[in-house]
Order: structure tokens, then C-alpha cells, then sequence
């Protein structure tokens, strides 16, 4: 050919840059073929990327770009929406090309207010500087559920409790950084007590549904994940909602002080899962999801576990159950945030109306319980709705799982009654104060339920009790303070909580939990303009994160005065 | 009505409509709500997260937001509580402690500074946030995400309206952040440029880059805005663009029937060629001693070694009399006109005339012959009728859609948007294409078949089809004929037989089959990798088969679109750029037909139909024509064996070009008359979708520069034609009442609509959006079914070939580039030509991506870089047709499909090798 063949001048002025590639960042298919080969036949359909993600973070230690890209294509999925759901959860490392893998060893050290007030703040400093930073990372965490024994630190997946600097490096040391096997009771053994008798006894016909929810109806259970609707009415809600239908199990237990839920879960899981497969029989559920969170590594593997247990045993067969595994998100408490990240996506709470009983999980009408509220299905149906019911104090109904911790001598899970008061709760069931400390005041229900002075510790802790003073009681999670606590402190800690576990969604909550840490970091203590801030964080959030937030702030100006100026 | 829900808002009772918002029924009774996070345009979901809409509802604890809140019967709302107002209030605040001060706002004039102003909140009590990076990294768009407010417009905008999903919210909490991919700069990221986050942007964070100075704050603002069309494809997208100064600043989208304000990246930014150094502004005459050759190159930029400036007076005396003298000496078909498929439905009407009345031959022929002859050829014998039967936004109503033989995320981008939203929503899409394609990854099935193995394909498909009884019967009884041949024939063609051929595993053949028959509704799209073969009127034949066998057609949600290329293609067929039918597809054969024609234009017209594109090079190159007429088309880039046609073009005795740059085209010209472009005129144009719309002229012509119809018309006045239009609407006039077609659309009512489809039953009704639903426009009413039998390609891959070379466009870059390569940010996204090969083939030639190449066929040669680029099957290699100094059309094949007289621009046997020349690329690793 001749040279003429060649043209020499184009129209275009450009030739700036050739690109060797299309738009964007190319697919690595060496990456590709590693992930094709991690996933095996996994499923790939769009509600397992976050399983799809905890695979790739347990196997690489992280999730690197090139890593995320190949998921993205496998998965048929937008890169965008890979990156945001990754980076959604604190438990996912995303390395980009120009960033460090971390190292290889994590140490959690949780910073929430429990263990704050037991020193974490300590420690975290310590480990800080007393560790070799690049084969171990120290970090931060939110409440890891085991307030009773804090300071409370998570290596690897084993957990330290009461940990000091020196028990961590041990446990550093060790190189044993498995979450430790727990005695509980298992299958067998729950079979053994006569579990799993009343469940056949559904499924053979010998109950009906609307026996169990008149039973339940008449012993008043109510949702004990923290929001107490009567559960009851809420399976009736669902069954009125056409098939089919759908089941969800909220073990995210993430509100700092709480850890009832992982009590039992770690000692007689079956007494829960027996109540599930109930409550899925009686509303005719046909699957039913298990969400668990990443900070209980142990009930992980137990549910695990004994699921497969269940599914040999065939009484399953009615509605399958399936694991899922959060990965360090407080927001997937909240009942619409976990639906939509058992959905694989970030877990942003949904708008009310609909609510999930009419469309749920994958759209579908779905009915979704507290690991609690389903523990106590068996027992009330067995030994009658009069048995629950009775044991209440001061007219409440019922029994009730409080998780006590902070200035009390023997910190745990105080099975009490209903319409119990804090100062009962210290004296009869917790030992009393913590030689040395005078009580000064208590948060009812975690960080959420706002702040009472030990001049209110004679109010019945029960939902629907402490709303007319600005608290609530929520999950049950009574934290003991003392005169040794700083109250703005304890504010400033549970502020900077919810700031870092908004889920950014709406303006109150994503900038009014960001603005007002500044003030209160800054010394801005305006009561005035945090008074208005929270007010509308209140009134204009959309979950209750948002709403619940500036509890703590309204409390310690109404209740703190000296201590708020 | 019963379904409306009666409520109270603000103490008066309100009916709503089913599925309206608080927000929505209060707007329409004329309550004002501030809103940040929701857009009331087409296409969003209200999302409710600003938290600004904030509304008091009686009986509930906390405020709701009334765009996403629906009112339930007897509701009680206060619109403008204390509760709400201070929610209003204090979210402002919150929002603008983090911006940048109104005083250096990116855009003073956004929706949010605008909001913030009627409430009365310009500072905040909150200490700010850390200061943000601004990016800069895409030529286009300016991202300052310091103004983000989070409201995730942008990414409903990316990734539920055009679903490019290019934008994530990634993080969470306040370190909430506006992602591009993996967090990358946008410049580096797959954005396509849609610029749709631009257009939803409240608050100036997502800004089209050119509106602010070097500080990052908008100071251009228009002065007016002019709502018109964008000029580039058959989609039709309609604009509104805004001018200062009588210059284009930017354009916006229109809610229009086929857009919904939605635009791709040439019709929102690919508007400045018209303002190019190289525009034409006065008229040239070739120099006397300037040589005619083919491989001649000239500068448009200087063409003074060629051409001299002439008054219009004597350019169009020169231009006339050329034409004149060829006719006198030579008779009429010694003439041929080219008319364009870019210019408006009047020009077109206009440029045919001329040839058919002024030359006296009906040698007239446009792009269409190049595009979709062979589809409109099997569509005229088939169905009798050549134009669309269906919207392409009946793929929302459809519950199964196939895409063959198109690549509609690059040549009809905001199509392909529509087609997105359907299977997003449940629609089953199917993709067939040889090459791989982004719009694969919304689709159920994929099937990458075996270049040129349609039809062993799709008559595999009709084979399953008749023998799992999936047909339907009583619609092919009712409204079909020749369905038993096409029964016998397909019988050879079983999935398993025709796997081997095509590529396809038999099983998967005979899922789809099933899936398109049995599906409720079901829909077929194609594009030019149907129809640019020697065997695509059989490709088009098989597909209009699939339909009718199935009676997929005449059904809101069914039907067979092919997606017309040029933004009046479909108008300027119908208004007669064809050599073998005057305006609406009346055959100049048919005697009482031409006497009607003779009647209206007053005189004798040629009895004889006329030759073809392709056909009139032939014939050039022959001597039977010795002058030509060519009005907005480029031939020289975008016939097949380009040599060919550029040695012909240079054989011409007299050549007439009217364009607006010096193109390819023009190097060979007597004459070059400086016209208008599209943004400078008035007239109408015809999408693929049947629908007519009205362009406006936003800006002046530049220099001397003239209105084509005004050329036409002085190019006529000049060869012996008594022609006096003095208006656009003159010219609409006498043409629709010679098209039976544009029967109930008059000039007026496009001026009020801006959009009707034909053909619409009266003056103030809308149009007929699916045909076909009683019976065909044949003799009989019946539509023909035609068999196809296997034809191969005409030149197959060998040992000295043994590459398939395929050709077709980019994203940035229409046709032959003549606009596109003109408009600075087009050409910055995709400056230099590239040849795609799959990453695999060009490690076999070891080669790095960006590496150039030679790439031959029995016609020519040309040297390329290469682009690595997995969607292209090994074996293949891809190049763009729009590069001039490495032009795809040099190689391709002109041999035609015998029906539609179309090339086989998509496969020919090419030969690839390495250059050994490792071209400066900055190769990129992310």
C-alpha cells in the first residue's frame, strides 16, 4: 500500500491522550479466575454479595480492587454498587492499587460506653503504642455485647474480656485467634429435655395457629428487641398479608449495654430456634432468615451449626433456615435495615409506610422477630400465658431479659420482672454499687433511652414507662453510673457513636449526629441550639437512630444541669 | 371518581390520585413544599431523604416527608406546621454550615441557594466540615462535591434513570460520599457522560464544567432558551438549548415523548462543532488548476491551495450551471442527487423534488441506503410498510425484548436507557450480538453468536417455534399468508443442525425460542448488524417471521423496530429520498401514482426509477453520471470501499457539495456552498419511532453561511425551476398534502405539540403508537411471510484474511465523525482511531494495548492503534467508520444485498500485523 493510504489530516483537533482500553478500570482476569475459583458454585444472585464480601475479606484478608471488580463482574452487578456496599461495613477492608493491605493481625478494642467507663480509652492507648503496627492494627469499635465483662477487646475473632494490655498481647501471643468453642446446649440435648415436641405438635395438626397467637396475645410478649410491639398482632398482621410469605430473625444485637440476646444464644439456641420455626409455621412463612451479627463469632458458628442439625432432622421442612452475617453495622438492628442487608445492600432503614409486614424482605409481606421475643414461644405455650404474665411488678406483664452493666458489683443478664426499677435492679439482682461509687444515674435502655439521675431510679422500667421523661427503656440495657463518670463525657461518647453508625441517609441524623459531636468537642455546650438540633433530629429523622440520638444531649440538660453549663 | 383519596391539608379537603404523594396533590392545588432530594421529573423515585418536604401529619409522633408519604383517606396534613417549618429550617442549616458561602457558591442560581432563599436560612450556627477536593479530571463536568448535600439525585439519576451505573453513595454516616466506580475521578471512571447527574443536580456540586471560571463559580448564564431538537440519532431526543450572546452556553434535555428529558453525551455536550474553525462561512470555488484525485487531502482548516472564496452570486451560477449543462448535454440521467438524513423533512421534500423535477431523473439517494435499506426492503414485501410498529419505549410494556444486531448503549444511547428500565423492572431481555456489549449485563440471555450466522440462528428459532406448537394459530390464519412454505422451510433448520453454524448450544437456542413465543408480550429491536449484510433482507426477512408466526405485533408491548440511524432518517425516506418511490413510499413506476406527482409539481416526470448509493458510484465510474448534487452526506467516508468511491467522486465532471464543513467529500468538489446546521434552522424531523417534532433555530448562521432550503430552492430557481418558498412552513405544506402519512399534522400543531406521531386519526388526538393491529397495508391486508435460506458472507475469512473485520461506531462519535470529531469535548473523550481487539488476540500478536497495527483486506490498508477490549470476540477486530486518517471504510466490502442494495459494512476478511512501533500511550493501570 502507499503511503497516501495513510490520512494525515483528521478533522479532529484532539490527540491528547490514546486510550489502550476502554472507559474505566479494566478487569483483571487473573483476579477473575481467583474469585471464580473462591465462590465455587456459591450463588451469585445479588442478596449474597455481603456473604460474597466476607468470603473474600476471610480468604485475602481484605478485599482489594481488582478483587471487588471480578465480584462486580460476576455478579453481574454495577461497580458503584459493589464499592458502596463494601464500604457500608466496617468489617470490610477495601484496598485500592495505591493503598496497604492491613495487617495481619486486627485488635478491636470496643470504645462504647460501657467499657469507656472501664477504662478503654486506656487501653486503646496503651495498645497503641505498645504493639508493632505492621503486623497489627489497633482499632476501634462499637459495642461488641459483652458489657458485663468489660473492657472488652476482639483479636482476630477471639474476644479478651476484662482485658488489659498485658492479657491482650497473651492473647496476641498465643496465635489463637479463633473464636473459642462454647458449651451449650445442643440438638441432642435439647431434644433430649422434650425440645422441639411442641413444634411437631404443630406440624402434626395438633395446634392451630390462632391458639399459639392467643396464648402469646394473653401472656402480653412483646417484641423485647427494644420497640415492644405485642407479638401477637404482629403474626396476625402477617398472616392477613398474602402468601408468600417471609421470615426474619434480628440477632444485631448492637445497642451499646445490650447482650441478652447473645446470653442465650450462646447457652440453649434451640429454645430460639424452635420459637422461629413456630412462628414460621404459624404464619406460613417459607424461609426464614437468621441475621447475625459479625461481633458474635461464636453464635455464628453455633446457629451454623445446628441449622444443619435441624435440616437433617427434617423439621425444617416446612420453612428453611438461613444464616446471615452482618459485618459491623449498629443501623442493621433496625428490623428495615437488616431486611435490606440480608437483601446484600447497605443497610439503610425503609420508609414507613409500607411497613415490612405488608412488604418485607424481597418485597415480600414478612414478619421478623428479636432472638428474645422468639426464646420465650416455647415456654409460655408449654407452661401456659398465665406463667409470663404473672411475673410482673407494679402491674407490667411479664418477665424480662435487662442486661446490667457499668458501676454495679455483678454485671450480666438479670432475668427480673417487668416493671422492675433501676435501684431494684442494682440492689436484688446485681450485688449493688461497685465499692467506692455513689450512684449518680443510669441509662434504662442503652444508648438510645436516654440518661435518668439516680433521683429517678424508683420508675418501673417496662415500655411505655419512661417516654413521659424523654427515656425509654428499648432493649432492656441498663448501664449503672456513677459519681466517677463525667456526664458530658458519657454524652459525648454515645453522640460519637451514633455518629459513626448513622447510616447517613437523612440530613438530621447523617449531619445533626456530626454537628453536634463538633459543638460538644469544640466546648460549644449551647443548649439552646442542641435543644432545637435535637428537636428536629426527633421529629424529622427517619429510623430511630435519628430520632432516639439526641436523647442522651435532652437528658443531660434536663437532668444534669450543673453538669451540662 | 372513586378511586381519588379525599384528605385534609391545611384545613381544606384535597382528592389526590391513585398513587400521588402528599407533595404531588399539594403542587397541584398550588401548595408550595421545598424539596431538595426529589425531582419531580419523569423517571425519579422520590426517595425521602433531605428531610426538607417535612410535613405534619395529626395523630403521628414524627414529621413525615411529604414526597414520599401517600395520603390514605381522611388524613389530616399541615403543609407549614411550627414543627415542619423549624425541620425545614434547621435542615437548611445543617446543609449550609457544610457548603461553600453563597458568595462563592459553585451555582448562586441552584434549586438549593434558590430554597434556602424563600425560607430565609443563608447562615448556619454548625461548625463545617473538613474542606472536600474538588475534581476536575473530566473535560465535561466540574465535580465540586463540596456543595453535595447527599440528596442522591446523581445516583438515581446514573443508576435508576439512564442506569449507567457509573455514581454510588458509598461510606456511610457523615463520611457519606458521591462515588465514581471505586471511588476513582470521574475522568477515569466509566462514565459515559450522560450528564443526567448535571441536569439533577440541585445544589452545582455535578456542573457542566464550561459554565465556571477557573475558582469553580458559575458566571455564564444564558440569556434565552430555545427548545429544539438534538441533531445526532433516530432517537430524537428534544432539547432545550440555552444562549448567551447569541452562542450555545448548554443544553438541557425535554421532556419529550421519546426522551424524557433524558440526553446522551453528543446531544448534551457534542454541540459546539458548529462554532469549529473549520465551519464553512462563504462560499469556495475549486481553483482552476486544482487537480481532482482521489487520495488528495486537503485542509479545512486552509483549502486556499484548492479553493477561493466567491460571492453567493457566482458560486451559485457556477453551481447551476454545471448541473444544467450535464442535463442539456446528457440528459437527466446523467445527474444524481444525494439529499441527507440530517437535514429536516422539508430539505429532504425539497432536495427530491429538485432532482426529480429540476434534473428530470429520479437518481436520489440518501444514507438510508447504507443503514436500513435491507430492513425496510423486508419490511415493505412483509408487512408493507417500512417504518417502526411500535415506539421503542414499548419495550416498558413488553415482557420479553430481543436486541440483535445493535449496540443501542453506543449508537441509541437514551434507547437503550428505556430498554434498561424494563429489565430492571422484570422484563426478560435478550441480547444477541457477535460482539459483546454493556447491555448484556441487564439481559436474562446472551447469545454471542457467529458473525454473519443470522439466519441459521433465528431460523432455529422459528424451527423451535413451530415444532413445540408455540405459533399462534388463529393470528397467522387471520392475518398472514406463505406460512406453510416458511413451515417447510425452517423444518431443515433444527437448533442442532444450525448450532454448529452459528455458535450456539441447540438448547439455549431453542430457551429463547420458547421464551420470545411464550412470553405475554414480545418485542424485537435490531440494527445495522442485521441489516448491513449481503444477507440482510433475509436477516430482517426472519426476524418479521419470528413476529407474525407468534403474533408478536399490533399489541400494546410487542412488534419489530428496527432502530433508524439518523436523526431523520425515518423523515427523509418518507419524504422521498429514494430513487424508487416519491414522498410516503408511492412507486415512481406506478403510472397513476407518477401522474399524480406530475399533476401536483406541473410537469413530466422520469417514468424510470433511479440507481441506488452504491449504484450511482458504479455509475459515476462508469461516465453514465457526470454531475452531482450532494447536500449534507459525506460519501467519501461512508461508502464501503472508500478508493472506489473517492476515485469516483473524482471523476465527476461537476460536483456540487452543500455542507457545513469542507468534508471528505467536498476535497472533490467544483463548488462548496456553506449551509446550516441543524441548531441554526427551522424544520421538522421524523424519529425512529414515527414520531414528527418541530426543531427550532437557537443561533444565527455564522458569516454568509445560508439555510439549505434557501440553496435548494436558488440552486432550482437557477436550472430552469419556478420555484418561490419564503418559509419552511411553505415547503411542510405542500408536502404533507402529498403524504397521506402527515394526514391531521399540520405545520401549526407541530408548533403547539413540538411532537406528534404519525399517523394520528385527527387534529387533536394523538397519534397511533402501535400499527398494525387489525391489518397489514397490503393488497390484501395479510402480511407475507418470507423463508430465508443461509447465505453466507461474501468473502469469508482464509488463510490470508482469516480476521473478521466489523465496522460500526462509538459512543462519542457519530457517523463519519464530520460533526463530532468537531465538537471539542467529543474529540477529547475520543480523539485518535482505534481498532478494538479482545485482550487475548492481541497477547497472541504480542502486543500491548495501544500498540499499532496494519490491517488489510483485498481493498486497502490502513494503520491503527489498538484498543484492548474484551467485549470483541478473538478473531474479530472493530473499527469505527467516524476516523478519516484511518478510515474503516477504505476496507470494507461494497458488495450488496440484493434486495436493499445495502453493503456488507459488517463483515469482510482482513488480515492483521503487528507494526512493531510502540506508540506513546499512557497505558492505564487502574
Amino acid at each position: 500500500m502507499t503511503k497516501s493510504d495513510v490520512r494525515e489530516i483528521p478533522p479532529g483537533a484532539g490527540r491528547r491522550k490514546n486510550f489502550a482500553f476502554p472507559k474505566g478500570r479494566q478487569l483483571s482476569e487473573q483476579a477473575l479466575e481467583e474469585i471464580r475459583v473462591l465462590l465455587g458454585n456459591h450463588s451469585r444472585n445479588r442478596d449474597q454479595l455481603i456473604e460474597i464480601l466476607h468470603l473474600v475479606q476471610d480468604r485475602k484478608g481484605c478485599l482489594s480492587a481488582s478483587h471487588l471488580q471480578a465480584i462486580a463482574s460476576e455478579m453481574g452487578l454495577p461497580m458503584a454498587e459493589v464499592y458502596e456496599v463494601a464500604s457500608f461495613y466496617a468489617h470490610f477492608d477495601i484496598v485500592l492499587e495505591n493503598e496497604i493491605p492491613p495487617p495481619p493481625i486486627t485488635v478491636r478494642v470496643c470504645d462504647s460506653i460501657t467499657c469507656m467507663i472501664n477504662g478503654a480509652e486506656q487501653l486503646i492507648k496503651e495498645l497503641e503504642n505498645g504493639t508493632d503496627n505492621s503486623s497489627i492494627r489497633v482499632l476501634r469499635a462499637p459495642c461488641m455485647g459483652r458489657c458485663e465483662v468489660a473492657p472488652t477487646v476482639e483479636v482476630g475473632h477471639r474476644h479478651v474480656d476484662k482485658a488489659t494490655f498485658d492479657s491482650v498481647q497473651e492473647v496476641i501471643g498465643s496465635g489463637n485467634h479463633k473464636a473459642p468453642d462454647i458449651q451449650y446446649t445442643d440438638y441432642q440435648s435439647y431434644r433430649r429435655e422434650g425440645g422441639y415436641q411442641l413444634l411437631e405438635k404443630c406440624i402434626a395438626g395438633a395446634m392451630k395457629a390462632e391458639e399459639i397467637i392467643s396464648v402469646l396475645s394473653d401472656a402480653g410478649l412483646r417484641g423485647l428487641g427494644g420497640a415492644g410491639f405485642p407479638a401477637g398482632r404482629k403474626w396476625q398482621f402477617v398472616l392477613a398479608e398474602s402468601k408468600p410469605r417471609l421470615m426474619t430473625i434480628n440477632a444485631d444485637e448492637g445497642e451499646p449495654g445490650t447482650f441478652k440476646d447473645r446470653y442465650y444464644l450462646e447457652r440453649d439456641p434451640h429454645r430460639m430456634l424452635e420459637g422461629a420455626l413456630i412462628a414460621a409455621w404459624a404464619v406460613e412463612a417459607e424461609r426464614c432468615y437468621i441475621y447475625v451479627r459479625d461481633e458474635y463469632p461464636s453464635v455464628l458458628n453455633i446457629i451454623d451449626k445446628e441449622i444443619r442439625e435441624l435440616e437433617a432432622s427434617g423439621l425444617t421442612s416446612h420453612c428453611g433456615l438461613e444464616l446471615r452475617r452482618g459485618a459491623g453495622a449498629y443501623i442493621c438492628g433496625e428490623e428495615s435495615a437488616m431486611i435490606e442487608s440480608i437483601e446484600g445492600k447497605r443497610g439503610l432503614p425503609r420508609h414507613r409506610p409500607p411497613y415490612i409486614a405488608q412488604i418485607g424482605l424481597f418485597g415480600r409481606p414478612t414478619l421478623n422477630h428479636n432472638v428474645e421475643t422468639l426464646y420465650w414461644v416455647r415456654d409460655i405455650i408449654e407452661k401456659g400465658a398465665d406463667w409470663f404474665s404473672r411475673q410482673g411488678r407494679r402491674s407490667r406483664k411479664g418477665i424480662r431479659s435487662f442486661s446490667v452493666s457499668g458501676r454495679v458489683r455483678e454485671p450480666g443478664v438479670k432475668l427480673a420482672p417487668a416493671g422492675v426499677t433501676a435501684q431494684e435492679l442494682i440492689d436484688e439482682f446485681s450485688g449493688g454499687l461497685l465499692d467506692g461509687h455513689k450512684f449518680k444515674g443510669y441509662l434504662p435502655g442503652g444508648a438510645s433511652g436516654g440518661i435518668l439521675p439516680a433521683t429517678m431510679a424508683d420508675i418501673p422500667l417496662d415500655f411505655g414507662t419512661l417516654e413521659d421523661y424523654g427515656c425509654f427503656v428499648g432493649s432492656h440495657a441498663v448501664i449503672i453510673l456513677s459519681d466517677q463518670d463525667d456526664m458530658k463525657e458519657v454524652t459525648l461518647n454515645l453522640m460519637r457513636f451514633f455518629e459513626d453508625e448513622s447510616c447517613g441517609q437523612c440530613t438530621p441524623c447523617r449531619n445533626g449526629t456530626e454537628k453536634a459531636v463538633r459543638l460538644m468537642e469544640n466546648g460549644i455546650w449551647d443548649g439552646a441550639l442542641l435543644e432545637e438540633l435535637s428537636q428536629v433530629m426527633a421529629d424529622a429523622s427517619i429510623c430511630g437512630l435519628g430520632q432516639a440520638a439526641p436523647n442522651p444531649i435532652r437528658s443531660l440538660i434536663k437532668y444534669f444541669p450543673e453538669e451540662f453549663s | 371518581m372513586s378511586d381519588k383519596i379525599a384528605f385534609e391539608m391545611d384545613g381544606l379537603t384535597v382528592e389526590a390520585e391513585p398513587g400521588e404523594s402528599i407533595w404531588q396533590a399539594a403542587r397541584r392545588v398550588g401548595v408550595s413544599i421545598p424539596h431538595l432530594c426529589h425531582s419531580a421529573e419523569p423517571g425519579y423515585r422520590s426517595d425521602g431523604n433531605c428531610r426538607v418536604c417535612m410535613v405534619e401529619i395529626e395523630g403521628e409522633r414524627v414529621l413525615a416527608a411529604s414526597c414520599i408519604r401517600k395520603p390514605t383517606p381522611g388524613l389530616k396534613v399541615v403543609t407549614n406546621s411550627a414543627r415542619a417549618k423549624k425541620a425545614r429550617e434547621m435542615v437548611f442549616e445543617l446543609l449550609i454550615a457544610d457548603q461553600p458561602p453563597k458568595s462563592q457558591a459553585h451555582d448562586p442560581q441552584s434549586k438549593f441557594w434558590n430554597w434556602a432563599a424563600d425560607i430565609g436560612i443563608e447562615r448556619s450556627r454548625f461548625p463545617s466540615r473538613e474542606p472536600v477536593d474538588c475534581d476536575s479530571s473530566h473535560p465535561a463536568m466540574a465535580v465540586n462535591l463540596d456543595a453535595c448535600i447527599h440528596c442522591g439525585l446523581c445516583v438515581r439519576a446514573c443508576r435508576e434513570v439512564q442506569v449507567n451505573d457509573v455514581i454510588g453513595m458509598a461510606y456511610r454516616g457523615s463520611g457519606s460520599k458521591i462515588v465514581f466506580d471505586f471511588d476513582a475521578a470521574m475522568g477515569d471512571s466509566t462514565c459515559v457522560a450522560c450528564g443526567e447527574c448535571v441536569q439533577a443536580c440541585p445544589t452545582g456540586a455535578l456542573m457542566e464544567a464550561n459554565l465556571l471560571n477557573e475558582e469553580g463559580v458559575r458566571t455564564e448564564f444564558e440569556d434565552r432558551s430555545v427548545d429544539t431538537l438534538c441533531p445526532y440519532c433516530g432517537v430524537g431526543c428534544q432539547t432545550r438549548m440555552h444562549i448567551k450572546n447569541d452562542r450555545i452556553l448548554y443544553v438541557d434535555g425535554r421532556d419529550g415523548p421519546a426522551n424524557n428529558n433524558r440526553l446522551c453525551v453528543k446531544g448534551r455536550f457534542g454541540w459546539d462543532y458548529i462554532y469549529n474553525e473549520h465551519r464553512l462561512t462563504r462560499p469556495l470555488i475549486r481553483k482552476a488548476n486544482a487537480p481532482k484525485r482521489w487520495d488528495i487531502e486537503i485542509n479545512p482548516a486552509d483549502p486556499s491551495e484548492y479553493f477561493r472564496e466567491a460571492s453567493w452570486e457566482e458560486a451559485l451560477e457556477k453551481a447551476a450551471s454545471g448541473l444544467a449543462r450535464a442535463r442539456d448535454n446528457h440528459g437527466g440521467s446523467a445527474l444524481a442527487g444525494f439529499g441527507s438524513a440530517k437535514c429536516s423533512n422539508e430539505e429532504a421534500y425539497l432536495f427530491q423534488k429538485l432532482v426529480r423535477t429540476g434534473f428530470g431523473t429520479n437518481n436520489v439517494d440518501h444514507c438510508t441506503r447504507l443503514c436500513h435499506a435491507s430492513s425496510v426492503a423486508a419490511l415493505m414485501e412483509g408487512i408493507g410498510s417500512g417504518a417502526v410498529t411500535a415506539p421503542f419505549k414499548a419495550a416498558e410494556d413488553s415482557d420479553c425484548v430481543i436486541v440483535i444486531g445493535a449496540r443501542p448503549e453506543q449508537n441509541h444511547p437514551v434507547a437503550a436507557t428505556f430498554f434498561k428500565n424494563a429489565a430492571k423492572k422484570g422484563t426478560k431481555l435478550i441480547v444477541m450480538d457477535p460482539q459483546g456489549q454493556g447491555l448484556s449485563r441487564y439481559a436474562s440471555h446472551v447469545l454471542q453468536f457467529k458473525p454473519g450466522q443470522d439466519v441459521a440462528l433465528l431460523n432455529a428459532m422459528l424451527h423451535t417455534i413451530i415444532e413445540d406448537g408455540l405459533t399462534d394459530e388463529q393470528y397467522i390464519q387471520a392475518h398472514t399468508e406463505g406460512f406453510e412454505e416458511l413451515k417447510k422451510r425452517v423444518s431443515e433448520f433444527s437448533p442442532e443442525k444450525m448450532s454448529e453454524v452459528c455458535g450456539i448450544a441447540a438448547e439455549k437456542i431453542r430457551e429463547v425460542a420458547r421464551l420470545y413465543a411464550t412470553s405475554e408480550r414480545s418485542i424485537v429491536f435490531w440494527g445495522m448488524g442485521i441489516s448491513q449484510h449481503v444477507h440482510g433482507t433475509d436477516n430482517a426477512r426472519c426476524l418479521i417471521a419470528l413476529a407474525l408466526v407468534t403474533g408478536h405485533i399490533g399489541r400494546r408491548g410487542t412488534g419489530l423496530h428496527p432502530l433508524r440511524g439518523q436523526n431523520n432518517v425515518q423523515g427523509a425516506s418518507d419524504a422521498g429520498l429514494i430513487p424508487m418511490v416519491y414522498p410516503d413510499y408511492q412507486p415512481v413506476e406506478d403510472e397513476d401514482v407518477r401522474k399524480r406527482f406530475e399533476k401536483a409539481w406541473g410537469q413530466r416526470l422520469d417514468p424510470v426509477k433511479g440507481l441506488t448509493v452504491v449504484e450511482i458510484m458504479h455509475a459515476v465510474s462508469a461516465g453514465e453520471i457526470r454531475a452531482m448534487y450532494i447536500q449534507g452526506e459525506n460519501p467519501a467516508m461512508s461508502d464501503p470501499d472508500q478508493k472506489h468511491a473517492r476515485e469516483a467522486l473524482s471523476n465527476l465532471e461537476h460536483l456540487v457539495v452543500q455542507d457545513i464543513f469542507l468534508t471528505e467529500t467536498a476535497w472533490q468538489a467544483d463548488v462548496v456552498l456553506p449551509a446550516s446546521a441543524h441548531a441554526e434552522k427551522l424544520g421538522t424531523y421524523t424519529n425512529t419511532n414515527r414520531e414528527v417534532q418541530l426543531a427550532r433555530p437557537a443561533v444565527s448562521l455564522p458569516g454568509e453561511a445560508r439555510q439549505d432550503w434557501e440553496l435548494i430552492q436558488e440552486i432550482g430557481k437557477r436550472i430552469g425551476l419556478d420555484w418561490n418558498y419564503s418559509h419552511p412552513r411553505e415547503i411542510y405544506s405542500e408536502m404533507a398534502a402529498l403524504m397521506p402519512s402527515l394526514t391531521n399534522i399540520s405545520w401549526e400543531r407541530l408548533e403547539a405539540e413540538d411532537a406528534v406521531t404519525y399517523p394520528v386519526d385527527g387534529p387533536n388526538v394523538p397519534g397511533n403508537e402501535i400499527m398494525f393491529s387489525d391489518s397489514f397495508p397490503t393488497k390484501d391486508g395479510r402480511a407475507r411471510l418470507v423463508p430465508a435460506g443461509l447465505v453466507p458472507p461474501d468473502e469469508l475469512p482464509d488463510e490470508t484474511y482469516p480476521f473478521v473485520l466489523t465496522t460500526g461506531r462509538l459512543l462519542e462519535h457519530w457517523h463519519t465523525g464530520a460533526m463530532t470529531r468537531r465538537a471539542s469535548l467529543l474529540d477529547r473523550l475520543e480523539p485518535v482511531p482505534v481498532a478494538l481487539l479482545n485482550p487475548r488476540q492481541l497477547e497472541s500478536f504480542s502486543l500491548s494495548p495501544g500498540d499499532e497495527v496494519k490491517v488489510t483486506t483485498r481493498r486497502g490498508s490502513i494503520n491503527i492503534a489498538t484498543r484492548s477490549d474484551g467485549q470483541v470476540p478473538e478473531g474479530m477486530i472493530f473499527i469505527p467508520f467516524c476516523f478519516s486518517e484511518a478510515a474503516a471504510n477504505l476496507l470494507t466490502n461494497p458488495q450488496l444485498d440484493p434486495y436493499g442494495k445495502i453493503p456488507e459494512f459488517k463483515f469482510c476478511a482482513a488480515r492483521v500485523e503487528s507494526v512493531r512501533e510502540t506508540t506513546n500511550v499512557p497505558q492505564q493501570t487502574t
